[in-house]
């Protein structure tokens, strides 16, 4: 139960920390992981790329002074990538150079700890509730190792056979991304409490952009997200998100700019747009996505 | 379920999970509990409080917050009315007991219990032979050669169901897919130094007996789109049953349906057979009789990001007489992207069984050149051909 953690004992205190570390989060995310906390339950969060789910871990980690560990999920990934792995390379090395008349008493040593690599997992295991556990874009990778993640997460308890088991004291934080490629199944869902992340609102966003980049000014970062709010009403295949926001933002400021216009848009457009055919549709409208402005 | 001395004060809470439920939202037992526990961690009973709460524990995919919000919006306002609100009692001590990680009352949901026993044990030692292997390609009854020359257009209702049963017999092969992750296998392309190292123990460590691993292989995922606009429902039927037995053979199968607009129709068919399914379909899309929109309809599919993801990789079957009634121009470019998403493009056009057919339609002809194969599918008889396709 150790996760709670007696400096939010409100949402609001919990909203205005991540506030203070330049994370602004809105009342129901805020919510969400003060709840993760406090339930000790896993905190599930989707939405679009680019809305800052991967940041509320790192975020979560600095403000509650824990260790962050990530486990970034890939197509074909396993136990042995994820949780622990022996190391083979050395473990020959060492039975090559054992006495052979006392191999048999030897084999025991061959699976000390120094033969053991520790994956993400296991080293959040260890930790218990001295880090935060970020698993991130769990779609990616294949149900069976859903499955096995939904066991560590009810367990948090592992058995290496030749070492014994290792259990964690109190859990971790856990928070797992999805960008929903494919659906997550129910059994972990149910494990795990649910928040999907949307685009922020204009001012937020404008927020947003004066925290992560401190350097734009305030009428630069207003002309970007808006001049984004509209991209986003476009048709467009990829939608930027509030990671590009703040490319953008810092791309524009980077070259001098105080003041957003259709002519700086074009050249920094790669920022934001970073498909070859949302960049067709949008360049024509620029002047109707930007304002007209002397820039 | 909850403990006796708070169970009044829960129930307005309780009632609210229930009547998710009711509202088809899949709530169960654990999900109420965990409510309950974090309206207790919250302290509060606001509003916005309680909204957080329920949608943060209760709900799992976007597509349900449109419900939620619907829902607690009634509940909510029937609390006020019923001036239930007393739930502000000293909950917090609830928060703390039970906080165990192996608490959650499955009881509800067998089916999760059943689907975490088949995954156990699937990390290393996954030799089983995959079901439907041996998947080959058979109609099952020579007795009804008639039925397979027939359109599906002039069956009668008994030959309807026949077709039905038929449809469901074919054994649908797909293409397979070659994964990253790797199994162990007599000749593989890997060395397998870990299970080389763990034989060898048995011969004092010396490895003479090498291990192997190789890439698994997995049926690529078959997507159908069907245009479900009046003159082509009987196919589009046939289709649904040819994608049920898709599903059945343990196929990764999505199903989307169109005729102005875009509607996937997956899930229904997971949950019902395939004659309910139907009925369900047609009430769930709108517009089976209205026109068809090719172009728009497969942009909103290449554009929803989820969805285009199922799309890659994949064998795409479109069944559609070509009979666009909006821009040829933005058909011809959706098709383009959709060709280049996926494994690989059949197009369906049961027309195409009229002798004296030619894809002069506009819509189709901006089509075919992003179309892989083209087929008619318009009887039993080219429904296996697509099947012989498919695995090709």
């Amino acid at each position: 139960m150790g996760a709670m953690d007696d400096r939010f004992a409100t949402v609001d205190e919990l909203q205005a920390q991540l506030g203070s570390h330049a994370y602004l989060a809105d009342r129901g995310l805020a919510t969400a992981v003060h709840l993760a906390l406090s339930l000790d339950k896993p905190l599930l969060l989707e939405g679009e790329a680019g809305v800052g789910k991967t940041e509320v871990a790192k975020v979560l980690a600095g403000l509650l002074g824990r260790r962050l560990i990530r486990l970034q999920c890939y197509e074909g990934i396993d136990a042995s990538q994820a949780l622990y792995e022996w190391n083979y390379a050395r473990q020959l090395l060492a039975v090559r150079a054992m006495d052979a008349s006392e191999a048999e008493r030897h084999v025991d040593d061959l699976f000390g700890p120094e033969f053991l690599v520790e994956r993400p997992l296991l080293a959040a295991i260890r930790a218990g509730s001295g880090a935060v556990l970020l698993v991130d874009e769990l779609d990616r990778a294949d149900d069976e190792f859903e499955a096995f993640l939904l066991e560590i997460l009810s367990e948090f308890a592992v058995t290496i056979p030749e070492v014994g088991q290792v259990v964690a004291e109190s859990p971790p934080a856990v928070v797992v991304t999805s960008n929903r490629t494919r659906e997550l199944h129910d059994a972990l869902k149910r494990r795990c409490l649910y928040h999907w992340i949307d685009h922020p609102g204009l001012d937020r966003e404008v927020e947003i952009v004066r925290a992560r980049a401190p350097h734009v000014g305030q009428a630069l970062a207003r002309d970007v997200a808006e001049a984004v709010a509209k991209l986003r009403s476009l048709d467009l295949a990829k939608l930027p998100g509030v990671a590009e926001t703040i490319d953008w933002a810092n791309a524009l400021a980077f070259l001098g700019a105080d003041r957003l216009s259709p002519g700086l848009a074009r050249d920094t457009l790669g920022a934001v747009v970073k498909d070859h055919e949302d960049q067709e549709l949008v360049v024509p409208r620029l002047a109707e996505v930007v304002g007209e402005r002397d820039g | 379920m909850a403990d006796p001395p708070l169970a009044e004060p829960l129930e307005p809470l309780v009632a609210f999970g229930r009547g998710l439920r009711a509202r088809g939202l899949p709530v169960g037992t654990g999900r109420i509990l965990t409510f309950v526990r974090a309206v207790a961690a919250l302290g509060l009973t606001d509003r916005l409080s309680l909204y957080w709460a329920g949608r943060v524990s209760m709900i799992g995919r976007k597509e349900d917050l449109a419900a939620y919000d619907l829902a607690f919006e009634d509940w909510y306002r029937s609390l006020r009315s019923t001036e239930d609100l007393k739930i502000e009692l000293d909950l917090p001590s609830l928060a703390r007991q039970g906080v165990e990680w192996e608490d959650q009352p499955e009881d509800l949901d067998v089916r999760a219990g059943k689907t975490a026993a088949e995954w156990h044990g699937l990390t290393e030692e996954d030799e089983a032979p995959e079901p439907g292997d041996e998947a080959a390609l058979r109609i099952v009854a020579s007795a009804f050669e008639v039925l397979r020359s027939k359109s599906f257009a002039d069956l009668s209702e008994e030959e309807r169901d026949e077709v039905g049963r038929l449809i469901r017999a074919l054994a649908i092969a797909l293409p397979e897919q070659r994964m990253r992750r790797t199994r162990p296998s007599a000749k593989g392309a890997r060395f397998d130094i870990r299970r080389t190292l763990r034989r060898s123990l048995r011969t004092r460590g010396e490895p003479f007996d090498r291990a192997w691993r190789d890439r698994r292989v997995r049926g690529r995922p078959l997507v159908l789109i069907l245009d479900v606009s009046g003159s082509m429902s009987p196919y589009a039927r046939a289709l649904v049953q040819f994608g049920y037995a898709a599903m059945a053979a343990g196929r990764r199968v999505e199903v989307f349906c169109f005729g102005t607009r875009l509607t996937r129709v997956t899930r229904i068919l997971r949950t019902k057979d395939p004659d309910r399914a139907l009925q369900e379909i047609g009430r769930t899309v709108a517009d089976w009789e209205g026109g068809t929109r090719i172009g728009e309809s497969l942009k909103s599919l290449l554009d929803g990001w989820s969805q285009r993801a199922a799309l890659r990789g994949a064998v795409v079957v479109l069944c559609s007489d070509g009979l666009e009634r909006g821009d040829p121009d933005l058909l011809r470019l959706q098709m383009a992207r959709l060709g280049r998403l996926a494994h690989k493009v059949v197009w369906v056009n049961p027309l195409k069984g009229s002798p004296r057919y030619e894809p002069l339609a506009r819509g189709m002809a901006a089509a075919l050149p992003s179309v892989d194969v083209f087929l008619s599918g318009h009887n039993l008889e080219s429904l296996s051909e697509l099947s012989r396709t498919l695995a090709g």
